[in-house]
């Protein structure tokens, strides 16, 4: 009886003991790839090859999600609005709500599950076969050559397709407002400059996405460089990527929300 | 792929996000208002500033012509002093001129009124607006009514 309370208490130090190890070595590991971005000044051409694969690739999925949750966007807000006769507030509502939020926070989102799934499962398939060690061998450091382009790649995509996403999804907003709904091309237009200012609101998003870029592609680049290099503990890997930088990105947003806009 | 496709593709990923940054930039947010170019400065004293704010409109005859740059509170006077930046083109306010806080619409957000005067002589930089009138609280303006209602039955 006694022996088994103990064994749960062990599980449950054993466990906080592990996550708190592998907080310390993501920690070292961000540092070290840090470091070795400065490295990439020199070889620039790795940094594009991957930010085509971060960032070009991913340049689909968020544009046609962009398009449509501002299209949705619209369409919502216009039904709610209607009955106070505020209709022409659609756009400043689309504008404001885009930029501040869902702008950052769904790229970052769609971000992690296309680019980041794919930076983790690729390194960590590299380690799998050895091919980090391979690399070690020939005095070749890998986290200047794999890691830190990678890193370096998200972290500048992610603002880049939040500012994307943000545009399009205001062009959809646009599509459904005015030409579908007929609404006042006008005032859906200057609605949005007497009220979302540039400081406040559009560089606070841009802040916001390059927080969530950061976050982001750490976990991903720790993820594969840490995982189990079993085809196993590969899948386990990616699972975890996608889920702890989703809840991160959420985690954080409200953070950032609440030090940004609170007042 | 070849590399030079990569970098044109790359190439274009970052032109169409710059894109999209001045697009939102110009069209959806108020840098346009942003006046890069010459103010200066007028300052009013308010009894009440209701729920004005910083860089809210300065407006005459509905065409914003700046904006509230600060508002503090001169806790001597027991006023709020109003300064605001207006456009140098807009420089022929006499100095008779009254500045009044209203709302846009019923529940609009509120924005300072110049209503011009007579005189030859016009505001320049630094100058005080001596005719104000403040914001009207919905609250106070609903009590009064009550209590007129109340006296004459």
């Amino acid at each position: 009886m006694i022996n088994a309370l103990l064994n749960k208490i062990q599980h449950l130090g054993a466990a906080t003991i592990c996550s708190f190890r592998r907080l310390g070595r993501a920690s070292i590991f961000l540092l070290e790839v840090m470091l070795s971005c400065v490295s990439m000044l020199t070889r620039p051409a790795l940094l594009v090859k991957q930010l085509y694969s971060v960032g070009v690739q991913t340049l689909i999925i968020i544009v046609v999600a962009g398009l449509f949750v501002g299209m949705v966007m619209a369409l919502q807000s216009y039904y709610a609005l209607v009955d106070f006769g505020a209709e022409d507030s659609v756009g400043v509502m689309v504008a404001l709500s885009l930029l501040r939020e869902l702008g950052p926070v769904v790229t970052a989102l769609l971000f992690a599950g296309r680019a980041g799934s794919a930076l983790t499962a690729e390194i960590g398939l590299m380690k799998a076969t050895e091919q980090l060690s391979g690399m070690e061998m020939m005095a070749v450091n890998p986290m200047q050559r794999i890691v830190a382009p990678r890193f370096l790649a998200g972290f500048i995509a992610m603002p880049l397709l939040a500012t994307i996403f943000s545009a399009v999804g205001i062009i959809g907003a646009y599509l459904v407002a005015v030409q579908m709904l007929g609404l006042d091309s006008g005032s859906f237009w200057s609605q949005p400059q007497n009220k979302v200012d540039l400081y406040l609101d559009l560089y606070n998003g841009i802040i916001k996405s390059l927080v969530f870029g950061f976050v982001a592609t750490w976990i991903a680049v720790f993820e594969g460089y840490d995982c189990i290099p079993t085809s196993e503990g590969l899948g386990q890997a990616t699972t975890r990527t996608v889920v702890h930088s989703s809840l991160a990105i959420l985690f954080l947003d409200f953070i950032l929300t609440a030090l940004m806009f609170a007042k | 792929m070849t590399s030079r496709k990569i970098e044109i593709l790359v190439g274009l990923f970052v032109a169409a996000a710059i894109a999209a940054f001045f697009m939102l930039a110009m069209s959806v947010s108020n840098m346009s208002s942003y006046t890069g170019g010459e103010s200066y400065q007028l300052t009013a004293r308010f009894d009440n500033v209701g729920g004005l704010k910083v860089r809210s409109a300065v407006a005459a005859g509905g065409v914003t012509i700046g904006r509230v740059s600060d508002i503090q509170y001169n806790s001597e006077t027991y006023e709020a002093i109003v300064s605001m930046n207006i456009e140098s083109k807009y420089n022929k306010f006499p100095i008779d001129t009254a500045a009044s806080i209203l709302t846009s619409g019923l529940l609009g957000e509120q924005f300072v009124g110049f209503e011009p005067g007579a005189e030859e002589e016009y505001l320049k930089q630094g100058d005080e607006i001596d005719l104000t009138q403040s914001a009207l609280v919905l609250e106070q303006i609903i009590g009064q009514f009550l209590y007129s209602k109340a006296d004459e039955e």
